[in-house]
């Protein structure tokens, strides 16, 4: 008798694994007794779960093994033992995807499916299905169309899971069962109704009307399965999302009443349902967070993470709502699963009032180390987020984060705690010392190169205007001596700096930076080189450009430029104005924070939006012979919303030209647009040189038209003028279905909305780090000053965003935050004019009755500065 | 992407694997083509999943952006992966079903041996429950009727003596453990 596995194996204890030494090559071999007469049933069938063992571990079957194990398999279809048959369909599953001629179990199949063993049926379907084609389908289309109006539940299942999975394959083909599925999705049976509705909802999801008509029949007649309503619930709010509906529809009905269902799964999912809904009233949220709160003190664990995670959510957006819960929550931070406790601290931490936060911070920092990275990011998100909302309580939090920045973590929750330390620093000035006394320390010990890259940058620049700057000095300059190239570069970068801020610390920097001079890597001794000779010469300007402000260009930019001048020698000197200047990244405000965020995307260095701008223009040959491109502009809407032709133009700036570009979209199925330009007035002494058209404009693909426009040359000054723009173009109408255009169209034209160029157009964001060196550096030769009062301005916020949108400059220094309950504020903005001539503008804010403005300009070119204060005027 | 809500499909469970108590993979079935799809990821995942869940029985954990609840029971731990998205207690559904169907043809002796030892009811269990990320079965009476699995179903007579009194032992070992 042949014993199920080994005996030693056996004798061996519960321990051990019978499974644990199999070879692949034995159990190929043992397969050979699938070939004897009579089979043998409990061999073979323990022979077929070692293969599936095998397969589940991550054995690599080649092709010629397993087609031979497959093909020797199908003799096992001889014999009647229910298990092995079952076990039959598993191993032809599992190898589908690593057999050939998988197919030839078809007939087996097909038999089974429609024989008289239902416990074979719903199986059997399920592995033709497997490894059915789109072309074998057709075969047995009758067969599946009678399996899922069966009316035994599990065939009627095994055909509608089955379909559903062809569906990405034989759209159209499964796309023909729908009658059936409908009548199957009637069925008395949980999961039939469940898969119907789904393989219905799959089939119909790009039909909006027949998804809302199928909703309401559903809705309506009511259905049993539990995981049935949840489905319909999940549609029913997207429908709700698309149609942007009001919430008063019967859809938003719908899903209320599901609060009141008898099964949780199904109120659970009402409740996320209407939580994640956009603008959301307190009064609409409030049932789903009540459901919420009785969850809270539900035994089973998933439950109450289910609640407290969505309740974070719910804190986000409207913190008043859940406040109601906060009672419930305080029991669930000492929940002994550390997730559940982390979500109820931080939702806590976001609807508490300021007194409750430091017990809480209490709290948690008991358990912090036992939960896992990911809820670590989550605490710290919550303290980020808390430290804007009470900035007073920073001591509490900077204490907080410098612990946790002690204990053991991964890169990301590093880099979470580092980015809220350094937000805290430049939101509260008063917490800088501490801020950067725990950066010192955490660097000290620090893997993460990019962090200790990123620490030295912060302290390079925050570090010399703090009273006592000798003391970083000790910090940085043990990076130089311990860590790798990276990190030593990034110190002796921030050493220069400290040496070109303070003059007492010159004297120290100056020998430290000798010592760098005989680093090992290139690197660092080149900037350390460099720095010296710069620190040397003493030169207020010369430290302002070459340390404190670094350059301010595209670096695909540059990178293009340098190898298009090594193609062309020339006499000339390499002028770094050729150079396309760098757009400011615009700083995203973290406005919400997802409560897990996890993409595990990884970040792709995009090139930035104007790159791809230049490439595109440069490879217009009438556009060639402008030069670098200086600025592209935000897209303007040239038409209303929802009109025939939707145009937008992007406004490039060049040296002396502008080119308009025209994205035109027409949205109408019935023409053809042929030849679209867009002819341009303009008010001024603009020139309009070429127009390049769009060939041709099909429906709903959009198509770019250029103008190519000459700035006036004799007047510098003249930089804003009004374009009116017509568009013009050839019709064809066409037809609707085909898009076949008629032979012969007729001209036409279309008016737009006027086009502006503004002083904004002329002038690229450059963020200068360091604003007063800056200032010094460009010099006073050609200091402009002006006052104007701003009447219309009641607040300086708003003069503030006034200023810079008008001007389009980049503010630095922090300074476009007006602090709180001050009567005047000093905006500095830095920008770089066409033609590469730095601007910088100073303009001191006062508030009486209007907001008064002095402002001043320096640049290195004399007509700008007329322009900038004309335009202010 | 935490915001984006859930496109409605029946397509619910991402992976369900079934771990000893050193960690060790005995079964695990992933149904989607794109979470981790090569087997380094998958034995990854689950040592990572393993070394986060097996000290405490908290029976639901997030990580690496996705939503698992688990459950253990003596030497072995039952795991059910869904989107961070996916309502948690569908999942539970699936686990509990899962475990109270192996509790039943394992003659309620759900341990690593007896679980080995009957590896091919299990098998047709898991499939029976879930095919391809759908959740085919949750009624666990339903998934027992349909997989008509026993274990040991070998009569007594080809039983040898040393397997009965093993079996034996290990039937009042467990119930003095419990």
């Amino acid at each position: 008798m042949i014993k199920k596995f080994d005996k030693k194996d056996e004798e061996s204890g519960s321990g051990s694994n019978p499974f644990q030494h199999l070879e692949k090559s034995a159990v190929l071999q043992e397969a050979r007794i699938f070939n004897e007469t009579p089979i043998n049933p409990r061999r073979c069938l323990h022979i077929l779960t070692k293969i599936i063992y095998l397969l589940n571990q991550g054995e690599h079957f080649g092709t010629t093994e397993a087609t031979e194990a497959f093909f020797a398999m199908t003799r096992l279809f001889q014999s009647n033992d229910q298990t092995l048959r079952r076990m039959c369909y598993l191993t032809i599953k599992e190898m589908a995807n690593i057999s050939e001629d998988v197919i030839i179990v078809t007939s087996s199949l097909t038999k089974d499916m429609t024989g008289k063993e239902d416990v074979y049926r719903g199986p059997a379907i399920r592995a033709l299905c497997r490894i059915t084609d789109t072309t074998m389908l057709q075969a047995i289309e009758r067969y599946m169309k009678q399996a899922i109006v069966d009316k035994v539940p599990s065939v009627s299942s095994s055909a509608l899971v089955s379909s559903l999975h062809m569906v990405k394959m034989s759209y159209d083909v499964v796309k023909r069962w729908v009658n059936e599925a409908q009548e199957a999705a009637s069925s008395d049976n949980i999961m039939v109704q469940y898969h119907a509705l789904g393989l219905l909802y799959h089939l119909r999801k790009n039909d909006r009307l027949a998804v809302t008509k199928m909703l309401n029949k559903f809705t309506k007649s009511g259905l049993k399965s539990p995981f049935a309503y949840c489905m319909l619930i999940r549609i029913a709010s997207k429908l709700l999302d698309e149609t942007e509906g009001g919430h008063d529809s019967p859809l938003f009905d719908f899903i209320e009443s599901c609060l009141r269902n008898k099964n949780e799964m199904v109120v659970y999912e009402a409740a996320s349902a209407i939580v994640h809904m956009p603008n959301c009233t307190a009064r609409e949220l409030a049932p789903a967070v009540s459901v919420l709160q009785l969850f809270c003190s539900s035994p089973k664990a998933a439950l109450r993470y289910a609640a407290v995670r969505t309740l974070n959510k719910v804190a986000m957006k409207h913190p008043s709502a859940v406040t109601a819960c906060n009672l419930d929550l305080e029991n669930l931070i000492t929940d002994s699963n550390r997730s559940i406790a982390t979500l109820a601290i931080t939702t806590l931490l976001k609807t508490g009032s300021e007194s409750s936060v430091d017990r809480l911070m209490k709290q948690i920092s008991s358990f912090v180390s036992e939960i896992s990275d990911e809820f670590k990011v989550v605490v710290v998100q919550a303290i980020s987020a808390l430290c804007q909302k009470y900035p007073r309580k920073h001591s509490v939090m900077m204490n907080f984060l410098s612990n946790m920045l002690r204990d053991d973590g991964g890169f990301e929750y590093k880099r979470a705690i580092v980015d809220c330390i350094i937000s805290i620093i430049e939101e509260n000035p008063e917490s800088k010392e501490t801020g950067l006394a725990h950066l010192c320390e955490f660097i000290e010990d620090c893997e993460h190169t990019v962090l200790a890259t990123k620490i030295l940058h912060l302290l390079g620049k925050e570090g010399p205007r703090t009273p006592q700057p000798s003391k970083y000095i000790r910090f940085i300059f043990n990076r130089v001596v311990l860590e790798s190239e990276a990190v030593r570069a990034a110190a002796v970068s921030a050493l220069a700096k400290f040496g070109a801020q303070n003059d007492d610390l010159l004297p120290s920097v100056l020998v430290l930076m000798q010592r760098c001079m005989m680093d090992s890597d290139d690197e660092v001794r080149d900037r350390a080189t460099f720095y010296m000779n710069v620190l040397q010469q003493k030169q207020k300007a010369l430290n302002a450009a070459y340390i404190f402000n670094g350059l301010s260009v595209s670096i695909p930019g540059l990178e293009k430029s340098l190898h298009q001048y090594t193609l062309e020698p020339s006499e000339k000197p390499f002028d770094m104005k050729s150079v396309p200047l760098a757009t400011t990244p615009i700083t995203e405000q973290k406005t919400e924070i997802a409560p897990v965020a996890t993409s595990k995307l990884p970040e792709k260095l995009a090139p930035s939006r104007q790159d791809i701008y230049q490439e595109q223009l440069a490879s217009i040959p009438e556009f060639q012979g402008l030069g670098p491109l200086f600025k592209s502009s935000e897209p303007v809407q040239l038409t209303e919303a929802e009109t025939e032709y939707v145009v937008r133009c992007i406004k490039h700036t060049f040296t002396r030209h502008i080119v308009f570009q025209f994205d035109c979209t027409n949205t109408l199925n019935d023409q053809l647009l042929q030849k679209v330009i867009v002819q341009m007035e303009p008010s001024e002494a603009y020139e309009v040189i070429h127009y390049i058209p769009a060939p041709s404009l099909p429906y709903s693909q959009p198509g770019s038209s250029y103008t190519l426009v000459r700035l006036p040359d004799d007047d510098p000054t003249a930089v804003s003028c009004t374009f009116s723009c017509t568009m013009k173009y050839l019709v064809r109408d066409c037809d609707p279905n085909t898009g076949e255009p008629d032979d012969d169209g007729y001209d036409d034209e279309y008016v737009l909305e006027d086009l502006e160029v503004t002083v904004a157009d002329h002038i690229q964001k450059v963020l200068k780090p360091n604003f007063g060196a800056a200032w010094e550096e460009v010099g006073d030769e050609f200091e402009k000053e002006e006052t104007f009062a701003l009447a219309s301005v009641r607040t300086l916020d708003e003069a503030v965003g006034n200023i810079i949108s008008f001007l389009g400059m980049q503010p630095c220094e922090r300074s476009d935050k007006v602090p709180e309950n001050k009567n005047s504020h000093v905006l500095f903005l830095a920008g770089v004019f066409r033609g590469g001539h730095d601007v910088l503008v100073r303009a001191r804010l006062a508030l009486a009755d209007g907001v008064t403005m002095q402002v001043t300009v320096r640049s290195s070119e004399e007509s700008v500065v007329d322009v900038i204060l004309a335009s202010v005027g | 992407m935490d915001s984006t809500n859930l496109e409605p499909s029946l397509y619910t469970v991402k992976a369900v694997f079934i771990l000893d108590n050193d960690g060790n993979r005995l079964l695990s079935k992933y149904y989607d083509p794109e979470f981790y799809p090569s087997m380094k990821e998958q034995k990854n995942f689950e040592s990572n999943v393993f070394s986060k869940t097996h000290k405490a029985d908290n029976e639901i954990a997030f990580l690496e952006g996705m939503t698992i609840v688990y459950k253990s029971s003596i030497d072995l731990f039952f795991y059910v992966v869904g989107s961070a998205q996916e309502n948690e207690l569908m999942l539970m559904s699936v686990l509990n079903c899962l475990f109270d169907s192996l509790t039943h043809i394992l003659r309620k002796n759900v341990e690593r041996r007896c679980l080995l030892d009957n590896m091919e009811g299990v098998f047709l269990v898991v499939d029976e429950i879930i095919d391809g990320g759908v959740i085919l079965e949750s009624d666990p009476q339903q998934v027992l009727q349909k997989v008509n699995y026993r274990a040991d179903e070998n009569p007594l007579t080809e039983q040898s003596v040393t397997q009965v009194l093993q079996s034996a032992k290990e039937q009042i070992k467990w119930s003095i453990l419990k």
